[in-house]
C-alpha cells in the first residue's frame, strides 16, 4: 500500500530548497523500490522547520524538519515512510506546540491539504459554505457575514458585511468582487500562505461574496513578487471552475508598486491605468471597478467566510474579544527565533505572541521595539507589550494592527534610521499623487538625516511635517507614514538626541 | 481679465441641496462640490489641482476643509455638497495645514518669479499669496527638479520645463477628458513624478496635436505660450470668434495693445466650452505675415506688373471696368463670389451689390462646392438647410454615425466632444472609405467601420433604410405624427425592394450585408441617435440624394427634433453656413428665399430701392463655363479662391483668363489674384467687427483687437466698390448691416448686436417665436410642416474605374493645415505638415513599385499632377488619398467637373486614376511654378509688400 508523504511546494519552501529534496525523496523510493505518494502541499507556517516533511500514518502525520538533501538518504535509512525514528524527526504534526497552541480556523486547510485537489478540499470541509449560501438570499447571506462581526483583514479593520451591504443595495447591470491580494506589508505572509496552501477557499469565499451582492465576476489582483501564487491559482482556477458553477474569476498580477494595495489604486490598475489612488467618495462599493459597485475584500477576509456561513455567524463571533471578532493570522518576523504564521483569536497580548510563539529575540538580546502591522505601523516599546492584540486596544495607544504582520528589533536598533527607512519607503513607493505624500516623504528623509547629523533643532520641523502628512494626504500611504516617525520619536527620543 | 474659476465642473442635476458655508447658507444643485459650493457663497477656497473644465482630482490639498460632524480634512473639490452639511473654509488649524503644504510645493520649486514667463499669471504665486507662505523650513539643500531641468523646446508653439511642475496633473487631464489623445502622462512615481508625453519622447514626436488644452490647464509657467515667453503677459482682452473651421470657437484674444500675445478658448463660448484646435489656438501668425498685401493694386493685362493705387483709384477701376463690360457684354456679364470666410454683414453686401449694382443673379459662394447638397437636401426633407442640433446635443446621444466626415482632422473640438461622449460609452458608427482618426482614436473606437467604397453612401443608405424597414425597427409612431404619410409609403415600398437590400449592395459598397445590418440595428435600436456628416456625403454626382438619404433615416427611426438626436452637416468653413444665410446663391435671397418669389422680391426691391432679376443667376461652374463661351467677362471675388479650390485647376484657368476684370479681395496673392486685373486687400478676422455664423446656426461675434492692416475692413471694400458702381451703401459700424438683415430676413429678425452682447451668442431661427434664438430644430414639426421622405434611387456615378484609371482617388484635410492653406501654410503649422502626400495601400503601391516617398504622377482623364507616396494600410486597396492643401499639389489638376444632379457640388471625393513611378513634377506643375514666379516679380515690381 503506498505512503503518502507531504513537502511544501510554497515559496518560502521552495527558497529552502524544498523541490530537490522532493527529487532526493522520489530519487530513494524509487531506488529502494518503495510505494510512495509525494504531496506537494503548502506550508503550516514554521518557517525554521521549513522544508518540513510530514508522513502519513494511522496515528496521524508524523513531521520531520527542516529537511536538507543530505537528511534525505539517512531518513530512507531511518525508516521514513514508516514513520521511524530520526534526529530530525518532531512527532505528531499537530502536537508540535507552535500549531497546538493556535487556533486554526481561517488557516485549518493550510499545509494540510493538496492545494490543487478539489477532494482534498472538499472533503476537509470546503465547499459547505457555498453550499449553504446557494439556498440563501443576497440579504441573508449578508447578513450573516454582517452578524458574524467579520473586520477587514487588509489593515483598516472596516466591517465586511456593511461594504456588502451596500453594494447589494447599489443597483448596476454589475457588479464586482476584488480581492486584494497585493499583499505588501513588510513581514507579511499570511495571504501568500492562504494562497498557496488552500486557494480553493479563497475562490469559495469570493463566489459567496458575489452571491451575496450580486456579482458574477471576481478579479483577483495577486502581488505581482508572488509569481508561484499567481500561478498556482491560475491551475487551481482550471480544476475548480465548474465547481464555481458560472461565477468568474480572473487572476491579475499586480502593478509592483506597494501603494496598488490601496483599494482604490488597485481598482485604477485593473482598469490597465497607472496604480495612483482615486478620491473617496465615490466609495468603491458605489463607483469602483470600471464605475460599478464592487466589493473589495483582502483574501483572509474571504476566506474567513466559507466558514461563516458553513457553521453560522455566532461560531466566528464567539471568537474574539470586544468589536474585534473572530481569529487573525498574525505573521512573526524579524529578530525572533520563530518566525511563521499564528492564528489566534483576538485577545492575546503582544507579549505573549512575542515570547510563547516567537520565543524572544532570535540574538537572544532584549526586544527593543516591535513594528506591528507592517511599514506604515507604529513601533512599540516594550511598556507597550502588554497591550491585547485586538483593534481597540491598538487604537488607543496609538498603533495598529493592520494585516496582522509583526517585525521585532533587538537592542541594537537605532530608531533614527528606523524613522528614516519609513520616510524613505514612503519616498519609494508613494504615488506622487498627493503633495504631502510626494514631496514630504522625500523631505522627511532629509530632515531625519540632519537629526541625524546632530541638528535636534530639526526635531520640531519633523513633527511639523509629519503633522501635514497625517491630516493632508489622500490616502494611507502619505497618512500613515508618520505612524512608524512619530512612534519612533516619541517612544525612543533617547536616539534622537 | 480671466474668467472666475469655479474649481469643478457644474453638475448636470434639477434637484438642489441646501447647506451651510462659512455659516452662510447656500443652495446648490445636487451634485455640486463644496468648492463650486463655496464659490456661490462668496469663498474662494485655495486650489490648484482643480479647475472648472476638468473633473475633480483631490491631489494639491490646499483646498482641505472641515466639515462639521466628519472626521479628519476632506478636500473641498472632491466632496459633494449635501443637505444640511456645515462646512468651514477657514480655520487656524485650515490655514497651518495649508502653508504647510504650499511650503512643500515652494521647497520643490525654482524662487524666480520675477524672471518667470507666468510671473503675474502664475495660481501657485497666487496661492502662496493666498496662503500666507512666508518661510520655506526646508532650506534649499534638499532634492530639487530645477537644478538639472531640461526644457523642451520642440514644440512651435509652447515649451515644457519640468522645472515649474507641481505634478497637479492638470495637464494630462485635459489632454485625456478635453481632447482625448491621451499624449501625456505622468512618468515615475513618488517624488520622481513628472509629466512627459508619450512614452517619454518629445513634445513635437509624440502623440500629441498641439491642441493647447495642456498649455491652458497649466496654473505656473510649466507649459507655457512661447508667445507669452516672449511678450510677457497680456494687458487686455477682446472676445472673438475664431475664423478657421465651422465649429466657430469662442476665443478670448489677449492682448499688449494692437498686438496678440495669445489667444485662449473661452470657456463661456458654447460652441467649444473652452477647447481648441492648433489652429484656432496657435496658427494666427498669418494676420501679421509678411506676405499680407496692404495696397491695392490695378493692372490692365495679367501679364503687367502690379501697380499700388489709392483705394479710390481702385473702386473707381474696377467699376469701370465693370460697368464698360456689362455695356458690351449685357448686363449678366459680370458676378461675384461670396466668401464663405467673411462675416455675415460682409457676405450681405456682396450679394447686395450683385443684386442691387451689377442688376443680376450671378452671386454663388464656395458652398456650392461643399455643402449646397446640405441645403437641398435638408431644405426638401425638413424645410430647412442648416443643421438640428447645438453641437452640446451630443452629450445626449446614443448612437453617433460620422459619415464622410472626419472631424478629428476638420472639425477637432467637435471631434474632441464625440470621442468624450463615445468615452462615456456612446456607440461610434464610421462610414468612410478611410481609417480616419475617428476610428483607432483611444479609448473612443468605432463599434462599426463601414469602409465603404467611394461614390456609394447613396447604396449604403438605402441599405440601412431596407433593413429599418424590413427588420421592422421603423419608429411608428414619430412617422404617424411628424410626416407625411403618402411620402412615407411611397418611400417604404422603394427601400424594401430587394434591390436595395443590403445582401443585394454589398458588392457594390464593398462592406459584408451582415456588417451593413449589424451597423443598421445600432442606428434604429441603439437609443438616441445622431448623425454628423460632412463633404464625403455631398462631394458626389449624389451628394444631395445621400442628405436626403440621411435625413430619411432620422425620420424613419424617429430622431429629429429632440437633444441627443439629429442630422448635422459639419460645416466646413467658419461662415459657411452665414454665407447661405445671407443670399449667397444664384437662385436666393437672405434667408433662403427663392429669387422667382414675387412677394419676396418686391419685399427687398422696396427695402433696397431697385428692381430685381426674377431667373436665377450662374453657379460657380456656370459662370466659368460662360466665360470659356465669352459671354462672361467679369467677376468680383471676395476671399475666396477658386483656382486652387475647385475642380478641374486647368479648366478653372482658362475661365479665369478669359474673362477681363477679374477683382481679387483677398489677405494674400493667392492662385486667383494671379489672373486678377484688380486685387483690394482683404482683413483678417482681427481685423474687423461683424458675426460668424457656425455648424450649429449660432450667431457669434468676431471683433475688432487691430486696425486693418490695409484701413479698410471688408465690409467698408464692398462698400466702396458698391458707391463706386453708383449703388450708393452708407454704413458706420457692421451692426447697422445686421440691423438691416434682421428686418429684411424673417429667421434672423430677433438678432441684434445689442442681444448679441448680452447672450453671448444666438441660434437662429431668432425671432419673436423664438427671441433668444432656436438651439434644436424641429422640435414640435418640421419647418416644413410634414418631413418628407423621399425616394433615394441609387445611380452609380459615371466615374468608373477602368483598365486605364484603376484606382478611386479620394481627398480630405489633416489637423494642422486649413483648407487651400493660405493661412496655415504661414505658420508654424508647417511643421506639423508640409507637403500634401498621397496614401496607397501597400499592395497597390507593390503592384506599381511605389515605395515609401517616391514621387508618383496621379493621372486622371482631367489632367495629371506628381506627389509623394504614403505607404499606408488606413486606405483600403483599390483606392488612394490626399489632401489638398498646397496650391503646388495640383490635387484639383485631376478632379473631374462631374457634380451633384440638383446643385452641381463638384464630385471631389472619386475619381478614376493610375498610378506611376515618375521621377520629376507634372508638365502642370512646371508650367505652374514658372507663372507663380513670374507673378511674383509682377507683385515685387509693384513694390507692395
Amino acid at each position: 500500500m503506498s505512503v503518502t508523504l507531504y513537502l511544501p511546494g510554497d515559496a518560502n519552501a521552495l527558497a529552502l530548497g524544498a523541490d530537490e529534496v522532493a527529487k532526493a525523496i522520489v530519487n530513494q523510493a524509487t531506488q529502494r523500490d518503495l510505494d510512495i505518494r509525494l504531496v506537494r502541499n503548502g506550508s503550516r507556517g514554521l518557517f525554521w522547520l521549513e522544508p518540513l516533511l510530514e508522513v502519513e500514518t494511522p496515528e496521524g502525520r508524523i513531521a520531520y524538519g527542516p529537511v536538507e538533501v543530505a537528511d534525505v538518504p539517512e531518513l530512507f535509512n531511518a525508516g521514513l515512510v514508516e514513520a521511524g525514528d530520526h534526529p530530525l524527526c518532531l512527532g505528531l504534526t499537530d502536537e508540535i506546540p507552535y500549531l497546538a497552541r493556535q487556533q486554526r480556523v481561517s488557516m485549518s486547510r493550510v499545509g494540510v491539504v493538496d492545494p490543487l485537489s478539489l477532494d482534498d478540499y472538499l472533503t476537509h470541509g470546503g465547499g459547505e459554505g457555498l453550499k449553504r449560501a446557494r439556498s440563501m438570499t443576497p440579504a441573508e447571506i449578508v447578513k450573516e457575514v454582517t452578524d458574524s462581526g467579520l473586520r477587514g483583514r487588509g489593515g483598516a479593520a472596516f466591517p465586511t458585511g456593511i461594504k456588502w451591504n451596500t453594494v447589494l443595495n447599489t443597483p448596476a447591470d454589475q457588479k464586482y468582487i476584488v480581492c486584494n491580494a497585493d499583499e505588501g506589508d513588510s513581514g507579511t505572509f499570511a495571504d501568500r500562505l492562504l494562497m498557496e496552501g488552500d486557494p480553493f477557499a479563497l475562490f469559495e469565499g469570493m463566489a459567496i461574496a458575489g452571491l451575496g451582492v450580486g456579482a458574477s465576476k471576481g478579479y483577483l489582483y495577486v502581488r505581482s513578487e508572488y509569481p508561484h501564487a499567481a500561478a498556482l491559482l491560475q491551475q487551481a482556477l482550471t480544476v475548480a471552475s465548474d465547481w464555481l458553477d458560472g461565477f468568474e474569476i480572473e487572476v491579475r498580477k499586480a502593478a509592483g508598486s506597494y501603494v496598488c494595495g490601496e483599494e482604490t489604486a488597485l481598482l485604477e490598475s485593473i482598469e490597465g491605468r497607472r496604480g495612483i489612488v482615486r478620491n473617496k467618495p465615490p466609495l468603491p462599493a458605489i463607483d469602483g471597478l470600471f464605475g460599478k459597485p464592487t466589493v473589495i475584500n483582502n483574501v483572509i477576509s474571504l476566506i474567513s467566510v466559507p466558514d461563516i456561513l458553513a457553521k453560522g455567524a455566532d461560531f466566528y463571533h464567539a471568537y474574539g474579544v470586544g468589536r474585534s471578532r473572530g481569529t487573525l493570522p498574525f505573521q512573526l518576523a524579524g529578530n525572533l527565533k520563530y518566525g511563521g504564521m499564528v492564528e489566534v483569536p483576538f485577545g492575546l497580548t503582544l507579549r505573549e505572541l512575542l515570547y510563547e510563539f516567537g520565543g524572544g529575540s532570535d540574538s537572544g538580546r532584549p526586544i527593543r521595539a516591535v513594528q506591528v502591522g507592517g511599514p506604515l505601523g507604529a513601533y512599540m516599546p516594550e511598556s507597550q507589550f502588554d497591550t491585547p492584540l485586538c483593534y481597540e486596544a491598538f487604537t488607543e495607544v496609538g498603533a495598529v494592527l493592520g494585516h496582522g504582520g509583526i517585525v521585532a528589533f533587538d537592542d541594537s536598533v537605532d530608531m533614527v534610521n528606523q524613522a528614516h527607512y519609513a520616510m524613505r519607503f514612503c519616498a519609494e513607493e508613494s504615488c506622487g499623487k498627493c503633495t504631502p505624500c510626494r514631496i514630504g516623504s522625500t523631505r522627511g528623509m532629509e530632515v531625519i538625516e540632519r537629526i541625524r547629523g546632530g541638528d535636534s533643532n530639526q526635531i520640531e520641523l519633523l513633527r511639523s511635517l509629519c503633522d501635514t502628512m497625517l491630516d493632508g494626504s489622500m490616502c494611507a500611504m502619505g497618512g500613515m507614514t508618520p505612524y512608524p516617525v512619530l512612534s519612533a520619536l516619541n517612544h525612543f527620543p533617547e536616539d534622537f538626541q | 481679465m480671466k474668467p472666475i474659476d469655479y474649481g469643478t465642473p457644474a453638475p448636470n442635476a434639477e434637484s438642489v441641496v441646501t447647506l451651510k458655508i462659512d455659516g452662510l447658507s447656500v443652495t446648490v444643485p445636487e451634485g455640486t462640490s463644496v468648492m463650486r459650493a463655496a464659490v456661490s457663497a462668496g469663498a474662494m477656497i485655495p486650489k490648484l489641482c482643480a479647475t472648472d473644465t476638468l473633473k475633480p482630482f483631490g491631489s494639491c490639498r490646499l483646498c482641505l476643509v472641515e466639515v462639521e460632524g466628519r472626521r479628519g480634512y476632506p478636500a473641498s473639490c472632491t466632496t459633494l455638497a449635501e443637505e444640511g452639511m456645515q462646512v468651514r473654509t477657514q480655520s487656524p488649524r485650515l490655514a497651518e495645514l495649508r502653508r504647510n503644504v504650499m511650503e512643500l510645493y515652494i521647497s520643490d520649486h525654482p524662487l524666480d518669479c520675477l524672471t518667470c514667463a507666468a510671473n503675474g499669471d502664475c495660481e501657485l504665486q497666487n496661492m502662496a499669496g493666498v496662503v500666507g507662505l512666508r518661510e520655506v523650513r526646508y532650506g534649499d539643500t534638499g532634492a530639487n527638479h530645477f537644478t538639472d531641468a531640461q526644457k523642451d523646446e520642440s514644440n512651435p508653439y509652447f515649451s515644457y520645463d519640468p522645472a515649474k511642475c507641481i505634478v497637479c496633473n492638470r495637464c494630462v487631464r485635459a489632454c485625456e477628458e478635453q481632447q482625448g489623445s491621451f499624449a501625456l502622462t505622468i512618468t515615475g512615481r513618488g517624488f520622481d513624478s513628472r509629466v512627459a508625453a508619450g512614452q517619454d519622447e518629445s513634445f513635437m514626436t509624440s502623440e500629441c496635436v498641439s491642441c493647447g488644452a495642456c498649455v491652458n490647464a497649466c496654473p505656473t509657467a510649466t507649459l507655457i505660450d512661447k508667445s507669452v515667453i516672449e511678450h510677457g503677459v497680456a494687458e487686455h482682452s477682446v472676445s472673438t470668434t475664431c475664423a478657421y473651421c465651422g465649429v466657430g470657437c469662442g476665443f478670448e484674444a489677449e492682448m499688449q495693445g494692437d498686438q496678440v500675445v495669445r489667444m485662449t478658448p473661452a470657456k463661456s463660448a458654447q460652441a467649444n466650452e473652452g477647447h481648441a484646435c492648433v489652429k484656432g489656438r496657435f496658427a494666427w501668425g498669418y494676420a501679421t505675415h509678411p506676405d499680407r498685401i496692404t495696397k491695392p493694386m490695378i493692372r490692365a493685362k495679367i501679364s503687367d506688373p502690379w501697380r499700388e493705387v489709392s483705394w479710390d483709384e481702385a473702386f473707381d477701376y474696377a467699376a469701370s471696368e465693370f460697368r464698360r463690360i456689362q455695356q458690351d457684354h449685357g448686363q449678366n456679364a459680370v458676378g461675384a463670389l461670396v466668401s464663405s470666410r467673411c462675416t455675415n454683414e460682409e457676405d450681405y453686401l456682396v450679394q447686395k451689390l450683385v443684386r442691387t449694382a451689377f442688376g443680376n443673379n450671378n452671386v454663388d459662394t464656395c458652398a456650392r462646392v461643399c455643402h449646397s447638397p446640405t441645403g437641398y437636401g435638408l431644405g426638401q426633407t425638413f424645410g430647412t438647410s442648416a443643421g438640428t442640433q447645438t453641437f452640446k446635443s451630443v452629450e445626449q446621444a446614443d448612437v453617433i454615425m460620422v459619415i464622410g466626415a472626419n472631424p478629428a482632422a476638420a472639425h477637432p473640438v467637435f471631434g474632441s466632444r464625440i470621442r468624450q461622449r463615445v468615452r462615456e460609452g456612446a456607440k461610434l458608427i464610421v462610414v468612410d472609405p478611410r481609417e480616419t482618426e475617428m476610428v483607432d482614436a483611444p479609448h473612443a473606437g468605432a463599434q462599426h467601420h463601414l469602409k465603404l467604397r467611394p461614390g456609394t453612401n447613396v447604396a449604403l443608405l438605402t441599405a440601412f433604410a431596407h433593413v429599418i424597414v424590413d427588420e421592422e425597427l421603423l419608429d411608428k409612431a414619430f412617422i404617424e405624427a411628424r410626416c407625411d404619410a403618402q411620402a412615407f409609403s411611397d418611400w417604404q415600398n422603394f427601400v424594401a425592394r430587394e434591390e436595395n437590400s443590403p445582401e443585394a449592395l454589398a458588392s457594390e459598397i464593398g462592406v459584408p450585408a451582415v456588417q451593413l445590418r449589424a451597423a443598421a440595428r445600432v442606428y434604429a435600436k441603439g437609443g438616441n441617435a445622431a448623425i454628423y456628416y460632412g463633404l464625403g456625403v455631398t462631394e458626389h454626382a449624389q451628394g444631395s440624394t445621400a442628405v436626403i438619404a440621411i435625413a430619411n433615416l432620422a425620420m424613419a427611426t424617429g430622431n429629429v427634433g429632440r437633444d441627443g438626436v439629429g442630422v448635422n452637416p459639419l460645416r466646413g468653413q467658419n461662415n459657411v453656413q452665414g454665407s447661405c444665410d445671407m443670399g449667397s446663391f444664384p437662385h436666393e435671397l437672405p434667408g433662403y428665399r427663392h429669387v422667382s418669389d414675387s412677394a419676396t422680391r418686391s419685399f427687398f426691391e422696396q427695402a433696397w430701392g431697385v428692381s430685381l432679376q426674377a431667373e436665377p443667376g450662374l453657379r460657380i461652374p456656370n459662370m466659368l463655363e460662360a466665360a470659356l463661351d465669352g459671354t462672361f467677362k467679369g467677376i468680383y471675388c471676395q476671399g475666396e479662391d477658386p483656382a486652387q479650390s475647385d475642380p478641374n485647376t486647368q479648366h478653372v484657368q482658362a475661365a479665369l483668363e478669359a474673362m477681363e476684370c477679374v477683382v481679387v479681395q483677398d489677405l494674400f496673392l493667392n492662385e486667383t489674384a494671379k489672373y486678377a486685373h484688380v486685387f483690394l486687400p482683404g482683413a483678417s478676422f482681427l481685423e474687423k467687427d461683424g458675426t460668424f455664423t457656425n455648424a450649429e446656426r449660432r450667431i457669434s461675434r468676431v471683433r475688432k483687437v487691430m486696425q486693418p492692416l490695409a484701413g479698410k475692413a471688408d465690409w467698408e471694400v464692398t462698400m466702396g466698390l458698391s458707391n463706386a458702381l453708383g449703388y450708393n451703401m452708407h454704413y458706420d459700424h457692421p451692426a447697422e448691416i445686421m440691423q438691416e438683415i434682421a428686418e429684411l430676413t424673417p429667421t434672423f429678425s430677433g438678432v441684434s448686436y445689442e442681444k448679441l452682447e448680452s447672450l453671448g451668442s444666438i441660434q437662429w431661427p431668432c425671432n419673436e417665436q423664438a427671441p433668444e434664438g432656436t438651439p434644436t430644430m424641429h422640435t414640435a414639426g418640421f419647418v416644413r410642416g410634414k418631413g418628407r421622405f423621399m425616394i433615394t434611387q441609387y445611380v452609380p456615378t459615371d466615374e468608373k474605374i477602368t483598365p486605364r484609371f484603376p484606382l478611386l482617388l479620394t481627398t480630405g484635410r489633416v489637423l494642422s493645415q486649413y483648407n487651400v492653406g493660405a493661412q496655415t501654410r504661414r505658420t508654424e503649422n508647417n511643421r506639423f505638415f508640409a507637403e500634401d502626400r498621397l496614401e496607397i495601400h501597400p499592395q497597390d503601391a507593390e503592384d506599381r513599385g511605389i515605395r515609401e516617398g517616391d514621387w508618383v504622377g496621379i493621372q486622371s482623364r482631367t489632367g495629371d499632377t506628381v506627389l509623394r507616396a504614403s505607404l499606408t494600410e488606413r486606405v483600403q486597396p483599390g483606392v488612394c488619398y490626399t489632401t489638398f492643401h498646397f496650391p503646388e499639389s495640383g490635387a484639383n489638376v485631376i478632379t473631374t467637373d462631374n457634380s451633384d444632379w440638383a446643385t452641381n457640388c463638384p464630385e471631389y471625393k472619386v475619381t478614376a486614376v493610375q498610378l506611376v513611378r515618375v521621377d520629376q513634377p507634372s508638365a502642370w506643375q512646371q508650367r505652374n511654378a514658372r507663372q507663380h514666379a513670374e507673378q511674383h516679380r509682377l507683385l515685387t515690381g509693384a513694390d507692395t509688400r
